[in-house]
Formats: structure tokens, C-alpha cells, sequence
């Protein structure tokens, strides 16, 4: 951790670490016990006064039918985004690693996704679905199928997984084709030789190889899908119709700033609290197991 | 390639083709849309062929009210107002980790592992599970509605600390001790050997950082309310409320083109620093 030949303690190093310890006090620590020190408060209807309950918001919470709901949507729609964009990521990452000439400009044309905004890989979607305009429920009418993602939960919910995995695509699929390209040429040979034809070579050698990549990214894309999604929710969706894309990260959001339920909000941030740190921790665990061939 | 097989090839392409085609499909449905005029985009089906009216949204977009909707900021002021906020978080991040790393790994102090956990949690509270508290802080401190609120609440980082925690390690122990005899300070060691030698590093971060900054939405949406300062991101939402009376999807399309081509751009034109950055934060 710390170098052996060093500078001796001294003000500077104080110095150094001031402008991050700061801000890091003051943006993040501090709010993070108001959030967990409201959580254990109740305020009456008119703003009065606050009463010190305990666990009480958070058993209302574990209570509330509607907040449960929200918990297994959110998961749902994490494994979804997650199961979606990693197959496609993972399909495309296998045949672009067999592709000698081009490879490296399907990957230019690949990742650029990454780069959008959550908010507006929204914004494509909802243009594209759009029920009167769009170029989808064009498609679909013609095979008989109304869609409307405005007055149906299911088609809201397909709509914002849809813009969610899209935008994740690429993100996986650079992380699998270095996964991929990473693997000794010399093993995928030896399997050639032995008689293993593409398909069974990626299905008993090339993707238990790579299954670390598919863990990690497994965390990655569910820590996105609960956090980083808020941007296509609200603008896709708003949570509607009916709460039927309300995810946790949004209800959060709207208790707090549009229903000033500060106690339930609080509540609800100490529980996504406890959500990221599991999977920081799951994800430090396996970074210190690393790949080993 | 392990063996020959023509048709696999050819399958592969057409795969890989078939998946470019999905990819960038929203793109071009927003392109197109931001090539035709106001009056071909509301009627279905919308084209697939670009039209002939880019230069025209372009304009009306760029230095008309964007929408007709008087109250908002044109949009070259959101795009003012996007780089500002990206290119300072980015630097802000990079400075402050650059220093913390420093201090962290050269120096002998007290609390020095203390300092380095507390750096470590902010990784565990992302702007989404702590909203409503971030907010009134900001709020208290006068920050709403100016650059500072929009970015130093976000440059703290423990990913970027991390990383150059890392590229310090891998630096030789002589290069201190030669410096040392030379007769250089720390800072001076920090100014002229440590941060010359993780450049490609703070590049690669730069790029990672400059995406994140300007894609930045619920936060610039809970600290600005001035319409002047609104980012280019956040105006997408607007737009798309206001769609539902006026839909005028080609301005929409060509906002949403200019909000997310300076992050595109930066992606393709250093995609090697890129892929270098996104794999060195993430892991």
C-alpha cells in the first residue's frame, strides 16, 4: 500500500487529501446519516413536529403491498435488461471473435452506444414505439397487434427493458471480447485438433472460460439496472401506466421530491443503501479471485 | 482463426452485421427524423430516408427557442452548459484523485488508512440512495441553480483514487529516491515525474469522465430550476412533455442528436483510451 521509500509526516499529505475528504463529508457521508438518521423519524401531516419511531417507516415499508411490488418489478427488470443484453453482447462477442478481417470495426460500430445518455437511449425508444408515429407499432399493427405503452403496464415494461438492454449492449460486449481474446489461441487449437467443431468449442471451453466476465458483468449490469436506469424510466415512462415501471430508484425519487414523505423516502434510501453495498462487496470479492487458466 | 470454414464466416458477418444494424437503428431513426420538416414527421409512417431539411432543424434548433415553448434556454446555451459541467467533473475528479492518490501512497501520516476507507464508501452511496439529504445540503449552502452545485457534489471518486493508487505502485522506487538526491520536493516529484508518467492514465479517465459528466441527469435535475442553466441531457424530458401538444419530432430528433454526439464522438475518436479507461475503473 504505501511505498517503502516515502515522505515523512508532514502537513502537506493533510493538504493533499483535504479536497476529497471534504467534499466527500460534506456530499456523501453526511447526507448519507441524514438519510438513515430520517429514516428512523415519522413527521406529522402538517410538518410540525417529527417523532423518533425506530424501525417504524421501515416496517410500514415491508408492509406496504405497493412497496413489495416495486422490490420484485425491480428485480425483474434488473435480470431482464441483465439476461437481454449480455446473450445479445455475448452472441455478438463470439462471432466477432471468430472474424480475423474486421473485427476491430464491428467493435467501433459497436460501442458507441455506450456514450448515450440513459435519458435519451429514452427518448430513441419512446420515438420509436411511438403508438401513433413510431416505426415498431407500425410493424406490429400489421401482424395484428395493438401497442401501446401508454395505457398497457406489459408494453411499458418491454419498452423501457428494451431501451435499457440496448443501451448495456455495448458494455458487454467489449468486456466479453476481451474475455474472449484473452484465452490462449493455443487451448481453442488443442480442441480443434482434438475434434471439437465451433459449437462445442464455445459451449465446453470458450464460455466456462469466460464465466468469471460473465459474473462480473452479471453485477455490473444489475447495479445499472437499478441505478443508472432512472433517466429512461422518467422519460419513457414516469413510472406509469399505473406503476407499472415504477422501480425502486424512481419511487425514491418521487416519495421524496413529489410525495414529501420524508421518513418513507429515507427509509427507502437506507434499504438501496444496504442493495449497493451487497453488491460492491460481491463485486470486490471476485475482483480478488482473478482469471486463472 | 483455428480453421477454415468459409460459410461460418459469412455467417458470422452477417451476424455481426445484423447486430451493427440493431445497434445503431435508433440512431438513424433520429437522424432521419431530424432530416425532414416538421409536417412529414407527423404523419405515419415516419420516413427511413433521410429528407433534405438538416441544415434547416439545425438551425432552428440550435439558435431558435428549440421548441416554441418561450420559457426555455436555447439550445446552444444547454450545450454551453453541458461542457462546462462535463469537462469540470472530469478535471475535478482527476485533480482531486491525482492528490488524495499521492498523498495516500507517498506519504506516512496518521489517519492515512482511515482516509482511504472513507474515500472507499463513496462508492457504496451513488446519488440515487441519498437524494433528498444531498439535496438540502446543496440547497443549504446556496449551491442550487450554479456550476458549483451541478459538479463538486459529484468529483469526489473512488474508482479514480483507486486507479492511480495503482499506476503510483507500479512506479519505480527509484524514481523517488533519484528525484530525492536531486533534490527535489514532493511537489515537485508529484508536478514533475508522478504526473507525467500516468498521462495515458488521466487521458483514458478523461474520456471515461467526460461521458459520465455530460450524461449526468437527475442530479443538474434536482439542482438547476433556472432555465438558463440547463443541460442539454435534461432538456430531452422537457421536449418530450412537450411533444404530447406539439410534437415537433424533428427538433426533438435534432436535440437529440446534438446532446449526444460530443460523448459519441469522444468514444470513437479515442477508442483506445476508451476501452483502456473503462476496463482500468471498472476493475
Amino acid at each position: 500500500m504505501l511505498k517503502r521509500v516515502h515522505f515523512p509526516s508532514s502537513a502537506l499529505p493533510f493538504l493533499l487529501v483535504a479536497p476529497q475528504i471534504i467534499i466527500t463529508l460534506v456530499f456523501f457521508i453526511w447526507p448519507a446519516a441524514q438519510a438513515i438518521y430520517q429514516s428512523f423519524l415519522i413527521e406529522d401531516a402538517f410538518g410540525l413536529s417529527t417523532e423518533f419511531v425506530w424501525f417504524e417507516n421501515f416496517q410500514i415499508l415491508f408492509q406496504d403491498k405497493q412497496y413489495l411490488a416495486t422490490f420484485w418489478r425491480t428485480l425483474f427488470f434488473s435480470a431482464a435488461v441483465a439476461i437481454l443484453s449480455m446473450s445479445i453482447a455475448l452472441i455478438l462477442a463470439a462471432f466477432a471473435d471468430r472474424v480475423v478481417r474486421g473485427a476491430t470495426a464491428y467493435r467501433t460500430l459497436m460501442i458507441w452506444p455506450y456514450a448515450v445518455a440513459p435519458v435519451l437511449a429514452g427518448a430513441l425508444w419512446v420515438f420509436m414505439f411511438n403508438p401513433t408515429l413510431g416505426i415498431f407499432p407500425f410493424l406490429l399493427d400489421m401482424v395484428g397487434l395493438d401497442w401501446n405503452h401508454y395505457l398497457k403496464g406489459s408494453h411499458a415494461m418491454m419498452l423501457v427493458i428494451f431501451a435499457a438492454a440496448w443501451k448495456q449492449i455495448a458494455y458487454n460486449f467489449l468486456f466479453y471480447l476481451a474475455a474472449m481474446q484473452s484465452i490462449p489461441r493455443s487451448v481453442i487449437e488443442a480442441a480443434a485438433i482434438d475434434g471439437a467443431g465451433p459449437v462445442r468449442r464455445f459451449k465446453d471451453l470458450i464460455f466456462p472460460l469466460i464465466s468469471p466476465t460473465t459474473f462480473f458483468l452479471l453485477v455490473i449490469n444489475a447495479v445499472y439496472a437499478f441505478f443508472d436506469t432512472f433517466g429512461i424510466i422518467h422519460a419513457v415512462t414516469q413510472g406509469g401506466p399505473a406503476n407499472s415501471t415504477t422501480i425502486l430508484v424512481y419511487k425514491v425519487f418521487n416519495d421524496g421530491f413529489v410525495g414529501l414523505d420524508l421518513g418513507g423516502s429515507a427509509a427507502q434510501s437506507v434499504i438501496l443503501m444496504f442493495l449497493v453495498i451487497t453488491m460492491t462487496v460481491v463485486q470486490f470479492r471476485y475482483v480478488e479471485r482473478k482469471v486463472e487458466y | 482463426m483455428v480453421e477454415n470454414r468459409p460459410i461460418l464466416t459469412l455467417v458470422s458477418h452477417l451476424v455481426l452485421i445484423f447486430g451493427v444494424v440493431l445497434v445503431a437503428l435508433p440512431i438513424w431513426i433520429t437522424f432521419v427524423a431530424a432530416t425532414h420538416d416538421a409536417v412529414r414527421m407527423t404523419q405515419a409512417p415516419i420516413p427511413l430516408l433521410p429528407g433534405t431539411h438538416f441544415l434547416e432543424n439545425l438551425k432552428a434548433t440550435l439558435f431558435g427557442s428549440g421548441l416554441s415553448s418561450a420559457e426555455a434556454a436555447p439550445v446552444w446555451r444547454m450545450l454551453l452548459n453541458s461542457l462546462a459541467m462535463a469537462l469540470m467533473i472530469a478535471f475535478g475528479k482527476i485533480v482531486i484523485s491525482l492528490l488524495s492518490a499521492f498523498a495516500i501512497v507517498y506519504f506516512k501520516f496518521p489517519f492515512r488508512m482511515g482516509f482511504f476507507w472513507l474515500i472507499f464508501i463513496t462508492l457504496m452511496l451513488p446519488v440515487e440512495v441519498r437524494i433528498l439529504p444531498t439535496f438540502e445540503v446543496v440547497a443549504n449552502l446556496g449551491m442550487l441553480n450554479s456550476y458549483w452545485g451541478l459538479t463538486v457534489p459529484l468529483i469526489a471518486s473512488a474508482t479514480a483514487t483507486f486507479m492511480f493508487r495503482q499506476v503510483f505502485l507500479t512506479i519505480p522506487d527509484e524514481m523517488l529516491e533519484s528525484a530525492r538526491i536531486d533534490g527535489a520536493g514532493p511537489m515537485r516529484f508529484f508536478i514533475d515525474i508522478l504526473v507525467p508518467l500516468s498521462r495515458t492514465n488521466i487521458a483514458a479517465l478523461f474520456v471515461i469522465l467526460f461521458i459520465y459528466g455530460w450524461n449526468q441527469y437527475l442530479w443538474p435535475l434536482l439542482i438547476t430550476t433556472d432555465n438558463d442553466m440547463t443541460t442539454i441531457v435534461m432538456s430531452i424530458k422537457q421536449m418530450l412533455e412537450a411533444a404530447e401538444q406539439s410534437p415537433q419530432w424533428n427538433i426533438i430528433m435534432m436535440t437529440a442528436l446534438l446532446a449526444m454526439i460530443p460523448p459519441v464522438f469522444v468514444v470513437i475518436a479515442m477508442q483506445k483510451l476508451f476501452v483502456q479507461g473503462l476496463t482500468e475503473t471498472d476493475k
